[in-house]
């Protein structure tokens, strides 16, 4: 066992709530032990049957281990509660894209390349739907942003079923999607709870305290959409400085500046039950950063009073 | 006394500093200290070094590079702490009243000399 493994098992051990369990099935995932990883998941996804990225995970372990059937449906599961969430769409894609329904499998790749415009794979993938070519797959359903690249990902090969002989039947599960690919797209709630702030897409997140995100996105410096895999570890930290600052006599902690060496992250807390982070690169100095944050601060607690 | 414990003395001459420890962030434990009567070195300690290592990870996964410096903010005082490389951190308690840039700018200096 790694000691990443074992010190998420750990953690997850002294806190059966933590949302570690979305990376510890996803670490299980990629060593081969989908069993394992499996557990892990369901476990998790019982404490936060909201939670997308837990059916997502889930998904991405029954694909491994075959299960296309349930795991199109827990892919589906997971874009009825966040229709934008990308690596579902990769995941469905594939699924369509192995059943032979390359429309369907087109719709999802190209809202997944759109989102995740740097993933390589989901572009060759979507170019070989488009040109209705058979031999090679797409790319498997890659794992949460925080875990690595998405092409990387191990999932149970199986064989691309031709048109001629799957023809444009979908699988069995495929009747409707229960969403609107264009709504998802068009991520409104992003838009309205940092409207008129620069970065209200990209480098203001706004987490609940069980580290979910609420409004805003956040990507990495190559353009990938990180926001779901730092909102999960925000939790975490926000527990950790409250801790700090009450166990040393310090009282209630009010923000928490990193300064990074590419970028200053500012954490604070719009409400009791809210956290936002705010990134921005090294040319905007850490107390511009914290003024910023103060005045995102004061949209978001004004979108959660308007949205209570 | 050790270079260490002189550089944390010279920290702790800044102006609302209430002590420093230099921390094993491994485990937590106190590796150095110049603490003021009060302050519970061992709690600082350990506190500071699960924040930090949370913080690494909440970095890493917005694929930013490692923490150098950072600054917990709270009513009555600050954290300040900066990793000198994976094996420590430099921490320091400040009072509400403290030269938080000074004091930053000692950190990163003692933090470079110990890397």
């Amino acid at each position: 066992m790694s000691d990443d493994i074992r010190g998420m098992t750990a953690e997850l051990a002294a806190d059966p709530d933590s949302l570690v369990f979305l990376e510890l099935g996803e670490a299980l995932r990629r060593r081969g032990q989908p069993d394992a990883a499996f557990k892990v998941a369901r476990t998790g996804l019982t404490r936060y049957p909201e939670l997308a990225r837990a059916h997502d995970l889930c998904a991405r372990i029954l694909c491994d281990r075959g299960e296309r059937d349930r795991a199109f449906d827990a892919w589906v599961k997971a874009l009825e509660l966040d229709p934008g969430l990308v690596s579902a769409h990769k995941g469905l894609g594939f699924l369509y894209y192995q059943a032979g329904d390359l429309a369907s499998a087109e719709r999802h790749l190209a809202y997944a390349g759109q989102a995740d415009p740097g993933d390589a794979g989901t572009a060759a993938a979507l170019e070989r739907v488009r040109a209705g070519r058979q031999p090679v797959p797409p790319s498997a359903p890659g794992p949460v942003a925080a875990s690595g690249p998405p092409a990387s990902a191990p999932v149970a090969p199986v064989a691309p079923v031709p048109e001629s002989e799957a023809g444009p039947e979908p699988l069995a599960a495929t009747a409707g999607l229960p969403f609107s690919f264009e709504e998802a797209s068009a991520s409104p709630v992003q838009d309205a709870v940092f409207a008129g702030l620069d970065g209200g897409t990209d480098g203001l997140l706004l987490v609940d305290s069980a580290g979910l995100r609420l409004g805003g996105g956040l990507r990495n410096p190559e353009g990938a959409d990180v926001a779901d895999s730092v909102a999960a570890l925000l939790a975490g930290v926000s527990k950790e400085a409250a801790r700090t600052a009450r166990l040393l006599g310090l009282g209630e902690w009010g923000g928490l500046a990193v300064e990074c060496g590419d970028g200053n992250l500012f954490l604070s807390t719009p409400t009791e039950s809210t956290l936002l982070l705010t990134v921005r690169g090294l040319d905007i100095p850490m107390a511009r950063v914290a003024r910023f944050a103060e005045r995102a601060s004061l949209a978001a607690r004004d979108w959660l009073e308007r949205n209570e | 006394m050790t270079a260490a414990a002189e550089l944390l003395d010279r920290l702790s001459t800044v102006r609302g500093i209430r002590g420093s420890v230099l921390v094993s962030a491994g485990d937590g434990l106190i590796v150095a200290e110049s603490l003021m009567t009060g302050v519970d070195g061992r709690a600082v300690a350990a506190l500071a070094a699960s924040l930090v290592s949370r913080l690494r990870r909440a970095t890493e996964s917005a694929g930013r590079r490692e923490p150098v410096f950072l600054q917990l903010h709270a009513a009555g005082g600050t954290v300040l702490a900066a990793p000198c490389g994976t094996e420590l951190v430099l921490v320091a308690v400040a009072g509400p009243d403290a030269n938080v840039g000074l004091a930053r700018l000692e950190m990163l200096g003692v933090a470079g000399r110990l890397t």
